[in-house]
């Protein structure tokens, strides 16, 4: 079986910046990667590269075999293949909830309204919010906004979904309602690369974690091995700093 | 400003005094059987009373020593005195109005507010109103799709539209810059003369709308590209990443929450556009403004002229009120949010 998700010596660059350097692996279906590493490693700007909102400079990019890297290449297609989920929500502010679910589906597949509003209605109540179908987000707390934004991102029938901390700029009390749709999703064969900062959660949901150092992987494996007995002396010097942080 | 004091205790009689000044001179200067001034002094007392009334009683409160109270009403006698000051304010503004008014025997009634005049030139000037507010109504209409094509323009991507958009801001450069009677005095006159093919044979009406939406055009397209631009990038990449596209994201996502953003601003274009039709008399149409000045200088009299800018002023307080409304609801909107 190939893998859904390649990338081939990946390389981006801002300006003068090395962003990422040389970074390949490999990810197949219903499996969960979860990218670790300090701030600034890299972690997001990969994920982003991943569904082209970024473009990369070196290397290639293969989804499902196929590469969706390079010039010429249909974005748009290529997007509603991969889902993305942002640590700012960044919800429509200016529709409901339902709105802002059924919008990509409706404009970009052309489902009609009715069939659109079924299948949100079967993602809010899985996510426990359908009561709140009809609210503007701006009513909703970070947790609900954030579990409406992997709704949205799922009513497009991804293959893969990207998740970008995104329980950083959560309350902690409202961590876990997020984590659990996560959880579920994994659960379900959900084929997913999330980046995050919640170590535990890593260890729990993940086929392998990667630990990523200025802009390349430093090290990856299965979590019981990269979490808990790390070879690498950057990867140790991280944990290390992660589990004084937590005891703080 | 010795009635600001009254609350703090040394002088117990605030409002009178700055009212009660322009009284005097202005009734000695004579103007016999017709002085307001008496009438306008009786709107100080009813302020200035409480607010001696309270001081004493602060100050009784005071010697008793019951500091709280004394320090309430102390509050409250500042709070009247405040009240008389402001009100002395307005009834010596109002009597240096009415002093103006009525100054070398009431010449600038005569001449300004002439009823008269204003009436007898009333229907003229109203035909000549109705060249503004269709020159206003045309210009706006036509404005809206122009700047929007400009504003388009300028926010094109990729390398291959850097020749177009330098275009584009170069008009707008060009059209903010050049001040508006001389475009409209350049465009009107100019085209016929030059006997351009289609441009010059155009009525002298439609040159000035061609004249105002050229120069307005380019303001309202900085305000459509302001609006546009600040709608926050985070909402362009949520809508691009589940798939809609450029033109979709524009549309369904940016523009929406634009829009908003962009009517106060667009509104307040809209009054100076409204004003600037006026400026169409310096190339001879026959606007209000061209109509007024006709009267003006055959009754030797500038009433009409009063008229016509009372004219302008009552079409653009509309506007400037839902301005003031939209402002502010989008000021409570933000503050939701945060």
């Amino acid at each position: 079986m190939t893998a859904l998700l390649a990338l081939d010596q990946v390389g981006k660059r801002f300006g003068s910046t090395e962003v990422l350097r040389s970074v390949t692996l490999e990810l197949k279906e219903h499996q969960v990667m979860s990218l670790i590493g300090p701030s600034g490693c890299g972690k997001s700007t990969l994920l982003r590269c991943v569904n082209a909102l970024e473009s990369i400079d070196a290397g290639v990019i293969r989804i499902g075999g196929e590469r969706v890297s390079g010039p010429g290449v249909d974005l748009n297609r290529l997007r509603r293949d991969v889902g993305i989920v942002f640590q700012s929500y960044n919800l429509f502010p200016h529709m409901t909830v339902l709105d802002n679910v059924t919008l990509a589906p409706r404009r970009v597949l052309g489902v009609p309204r009715a069939e659109a509003e079924a299948a949100a209605e079967h993602l809010l109540s899985r996510i426990g919010l359908w009561e709140k179908a009809r609210e503007y987000p701006e009513r909703l707390s970070g947790g609900q906004q954030q579990r409406v934004a992997i709704a949205r991102a799922l009513a497009m029938g991804p293959r893969l979904l990207l998740l970008d901390e995104i329980t950083s700029a959560l309350d902690p009390e409202l961590v876990g309602e997020v984590l659990g749709i996560v959880r579920e999703l994994a659960a379900d064969g959900m084929t997913m690369v999330l980046a995050t900062h919640e170590m535990t959660f890593a260890r729990d949901v993940s086929d392998v974690v990667c630990f990523l150092a200025d802009g390349t992987i430093c090290e990856s494996g299965p979590p019981g091995i990269v979490l808990s007995n790390p070879e690498q002396q950057r990867t140790q010097a991280f944990l290390r700093r992660i589990l004084q942080a937590q005891r703080i | 400003m010795t009635v600001t004091k009254a609350g703090h205790g040394d002088r117990p009689q605030p409002a009178p005094g700055p009212a009660a000044q322009p009284a005097s001179p202005v009734s000695s200067a004579g103007l016999p059987g017709r002085e307001p001034w008496p009438y306008l002094a009786l709107l100080i007392p009813p302020t200035g009373i409480p607010a001696v009334r309270k001081h004493l009683a602060a100050r009784r409160a005071a010697r008793s020593g019951d500091k709280f109270t004394a320090r309430a009403l102390a509050a409250e006698a500042a709070t009247w005195s405040w009240y008389s000051a402001a009100l002395a304010f307005i009834v010596l503004l109002a009597a240096f109005a009415v002093l103006f008014l009525t100054a070398n025997n009431h010449a600038v009634i005569e001449k300004f507010f002439n009823p008269g005049v204003l009436r007898s030139s009333a229907p003229e000037v109203l035909r000549g109103f109705l060249v503004n507010v269709e020159l206003f109504v045309i210009a706006e209409v036509l404005v809206l799709p122009w700047a929007l094509f400009v504003a388009c323009l300028r926010m094109l991507p990729g390398p291959a539209a850097r020749p177009i958009k330098l275009l584009a801001i170069g008009y707008v450069d060009l059209f903010r810059g050049l001040p508006a009677v001389v475009a409209i005095y350049l465009i009107a006159f100019g085209f016929p003369i030059a006997g351009l093919p289609v441009l010059g044979s155009m009525t002298g009406f439609e040159l000035c709308v061609l004249a105002l939406v050229l120069i307005y055009g380019a303001y309202v397209s900085e305000v459509f590209r302001a609006g546009l631009q600040s709608v926050h990038w985070s909402q362009a990449a949520a809508s691009r990443s589940l798939g809609l596209s450029y033109v979709q994201t524009l549309r369904h996502v940016i523009a929406p929450q634009a829009i908003r953003r962009m009517i106060p601003p667009l509104l307040n274009d809209f009054i100076g556009l409204q004003k600037d039709t006026a400026l169409v008399s310096f190339v001879g149409l026959l606007d209000a403004f061209n109509q007024s000045r006709i009267v003006a200088s055959n009754e030797f009299n500038l009433s009409a002229v009063t008229g016509v800018g009372i004219a302008f002023v009552l079409i653009t307080i509309p506007t400037a009120r839902l301005v003031d409304r939209l402002t502010a609801r989008d000021a409570r909107r933000q503050g939701s949010q945060a």
